[in-house]
């Protein structure tokens, strides 16, 4: 069963992967504000506005 | 500070919607006259390209890889660029990754009909297009990457953070599990064989899940869902924990597939463990999804697409409560092979990814084309026909996994089995199949319902093939020292590193993965021998015609199973399995040892109509295994691919001897089906072949020789 080796091997190495990325993102300060990214993401992907709002609703009642 | 103005690519995102509406649809009919067979076996019309076993890869991948497949790519390629203010890295990338992926889904639709599989699930494609899928997905990884590499916005908001881990991941799984020996242009051998090849099958099988079918979907969930119900997320902080927690521990726990098998035990135990862990991360990201909409549930009444995405959401939060109940395993020697399985991969498959898919072209649509979805309306009726198609699929698949389960279980006072015939528990299930179809029929419908709506909103807009966008570059405050650490890695460094990394992993395992099993392969169990020639091909049929996707082949060491199928199924009687065959799912009964149970003209009449032996039975009809000849070209090819994985067939065995083997063993076959009246059957049929594997399954460890199957030709004698 040496195969559960080489699998454990290959999850470590990705795992390794994450943890890499994990130390990276802490030391780059990625998670020092939690507040303003879930705010910034909120409409800025349509920088051109329509001349109505493109989605929501129809001529539904409110 | 400049500010720079760029463009987004929109065309590529709609070529990846389009394409994920109309794979859904393909893949969701697959399903359909699958779900039909089980009830109606005519059904195939008797093609052998359509039959159950051929159909069900075809469904599974079209809908995991074509039409999920699809969609994921379609949310990714228009979050990501909106999420780090860039272009992608590469259109030249995007649409080698839109061609290349596509051109492998009708590979797939075009190889699986003619039995060219590997057998392995959600693995099934051959070597020359597991190659393509490598490639294509490097070259998303590499687009991915170098749009983050290139963005103009610093932090990475936490989806980016699920679309990296699915890239990396998603790679190493597929290259590690598909490892196989090449024995001609679309057949291949896994280069693991038995216990090992089902630890690694199953190590991709679930990880697949977690990281093609989850992570992405989730990424895609953390930035639509706020998008359409423009509220930032209910907490930021909790989506980086559930990131982080969840992907650490998905890893390790692909053994719960594997319960009560010959995998040692130590290993299912901690398969179970992490799976039971995984319930904190997962329910943590449901709620931050469903917490979100706190305050805006106004919204959600009235917008379609936040409809589905509440959906979408709970559907994930059931199905990952469900996963690791069923991970547990006494909990599982009920579930597993039932229907309990398709139940739950149906929660996640038409609730999870299946309504964030609706809800992610309905937002995109409008968008796209600048205008308003055609119909609210139409899309209410789809999203209450696809509910209500949700639940007409899983309750019949629960009560149908819970009836049968518990009648296999089920013994007499006197302690003999209460329902010694495994058709009776099918007959008993057999009309919740029939409701299943119907769930199925109402998904469908809603389905094209949407394609439709989707169709006239893009007729009544016009496609804005590139939005025009502004933001300012990173700022490059250099000189503070702290920074300076962090700088260095954020350039492109950082993608080399990783590169590299991977492509060291990669190395790795294709230098060392041959050297261990070759090690592996001596047989613990001494009178476990290799297949003979026509066993070989027998066996190959047996993958051809996708048994495995109905017949189990591991017993496992439970007093219900031992009684009803015979010794429970042992580590060391699959050594020279390549690919293992041990299935996941028993609509029909376990194969293990059902060589020498029935004769060779019963296993004849049986191929020929399954209802003449076994009245009621839904298996389908195999008229064509009668009248096509047996490929015995295809031998020598076979065999010494399998001697280069392992299999100690002697030097030089398949040039000649191998063939004269055959010829005997298919002579004796014959000779038997004569005894059994059936006296028509040409002996280069490849019946004869299919016969002779079965009659071989399970009698190598059969301790009085005599009492073993009848007899058949000798076995090549190992060089030992």
């Amino acid at each position: 069963m040496n195969i559960i080796l080489f699998l454990m091997l290959a999850s470590l190495v990705v795992a390794a992967l994450f943890l890499g990325g994990f130390i990276w993102a802490v030391r780059a300060g990625q998670f020092e504000d939690t507040g303003t990214p879930p705010l910034r993401i909120l409409g800025e992907d349509d920088p051109t506005p329509a001349a109505k709002l493109p989605f929501p609703v129809t001529n539904q009642e409110n | 500070m400049k500010i720079e103005t760029f463009k987004y690519d929109n065309r590529i995102v709609r070529a990846f919607a389009i394409a994920t509406i109309i794979w859904g649809l393909v893949g969701m009919c697959a399903g359909l006259l699958a779900a039909v067979q089980l009830f109606w076996p005519a059904a195939n019309l008797n093609l052998q390209f359509v039959s159950f076993g051929r159909l069900r890869p075809l469904h599974t991948n079209a809908v995991i890889f074509a039409f999920v497949g699809n969609g994921m790519f379609m949310g990714i390629y228009y979050s990501l660029q909106r999420l780090c203010k860039a272009r992608m890295f590469s259109d030249k990338l995007s649409w080698i990754n839109f061609w290349g992926w596509n051109a492998i889904i009708v590979a797939a639709a075009i190889t699986l009909p003619l039995g060219l599989t590997t057998s392995k699930e959600y693995a099934e494609l051959e070597w020359p297009i597991d190659i393509a899928i490598a490639l294509i997905w490097v070259a998303f990884t590499v687009n991915l990457l170098g749009t983050i590499i290139r963005r103009r916005e610093k932090h990475l908001y936490v989806a980016i953070w699920f679309y990296i881990a699915t890239a990396l991941t998603v790679a190493v799984l597929h290259i590690v599990n598909s490892m196989e020996m090449p024995a001609g242009p679309f057949k291949s051998y896994s280069m693991y064989a038995g216990v090992q090849d089902a630890l690694v099958q199953w190590w991709y099988g679930h990880n697949a899940v977690a990281f093609f079918l989850t992570t992405p979907y989730l990424g895609l969930m953390y930035y639509f869902l706020p998008k359409a119900a423009n509220r930032p997320v209910f907490s930021y902080r909790l989506s980086i924990i559930h990131f982080w927690a969840l992907i650490f521990i998905y890893i390790w726990a692909g053994p719960h597939h594997l319960l009560y098998t010959a995998l040692p035990d130590w290993a299912q135990s901690l398969g179970m463990v992490f799976s039971l862990m995984l319930i904190a991360p997962s329910w943590g990201g449901m709620l931050n999804g469903l917490l979100t909409l706190r305050g805006a549930w106004d919204k959600v009444r009235q917008d379609p697409m936040l409809k589905f995405m509440v959906v979408a959401v709970t559907a994930y939060g059931m199905a990952t409560l469900e996963g690791p109940m069923l991970a547990i395993k006494s909990v599982n020697s009920l579930s597993h092979y039932t229907d309990w399985t398709i139940a739950h991969v149906h929660t996640g498959a038409l609730g999870w990814n299946g309504f964030l898919t609706f809800s992610m072209l309905y937002y995109l649509f409008p968008r796209l084309y600048r205008t308003q979805l055609y119909s609210v309306k139409l899309a209410n009726w789809h999203f209450w026909l696809g509910l209500l198609g949700i639940m007409f699929y899983v309750i019949p698949m629960y009560c149908s996994g819970l009836t049968q389960g518990l009648m296999w279980k089920q013994f007499t006072k006197d302690g003999f089995l209460q329902y010694p015939n495994f058709l009776e528990t099918v007959l008993q299930i057999v009309p919740l199949y029939r409701l299943r179809a119907i769930g199925g029929s109402l998904y469908i419908l809603g389905t094209i319902m949407c394609a439709y709506n989707l169709y006239r909103t893009a007729k009544g807009g016009s496609f804005e093939p590139d939005t025009e966008a502004q933001a300012a570059a990173i700022a490059d405050d250099a000189g503070a020292p702290k920074e300076k650490g962090h700088r260095w890695l954020e350039s492109k460094p950082i993608l080399l590193t990783v590169l590299a990394v991977v492509a060291i992993a990669i190395g790795g395992v294709v230098e060392m993965v041959p050297m261990f099993l070759i090690k592996n392969n001596v047989p613990t169990i001494s009178s476990v021998k290799p297949y003979t020639p026509l066993e070989v091909l027998g066996r190959d049929l047996y993958i051809r015609e996708g048994c495995v996707g109905c017949h189990s082949q591991m017993i496992r060491p439970l007093r219900s199973e031992t009684e009803r199928y015979g010794e429970y199924s042992k580590a060391g009687e699959f050594v020279f399995d390549h690919p293992f065959l041990w299935g996941s799912k028993r609509t029909g009964p376990d194969l293990h040892r059902v060589g020498g149970k029935y004769p060779d003209a019963w296993h004849y009449k049986h191929m020929e109509d399954p209802r003449s032996t076994s009245p009621g039975s839904i298996m389908p009809q195999y008229t064509w295994l009668l009248t096509q000849k047996l490929d015995t070209n295809a031998l020598p090819a076979r065999l010494s691919a399998l001697r280069k994985i392992g299999v100690p067939y002697p030097a030089g065995f398949e040039n000649g001897p191998a063939q004269a083997d055959l010829a005997a063993q298919a002579a004796k076959v014959v000779a038997n089906l004569r005894i059994g009246s059936v006296s028509n059957a040409p002996p280069d049929s490849e019946i004869i072949g299919l016969i002779a594997y079965l009659q071989r399954l399970g009698t190598d460890i059969k301790s009085a020789p005599k009492a073993a199957a009848p007899a058949l030709s000798s076995n090549p004698s190992p060089k030992s």
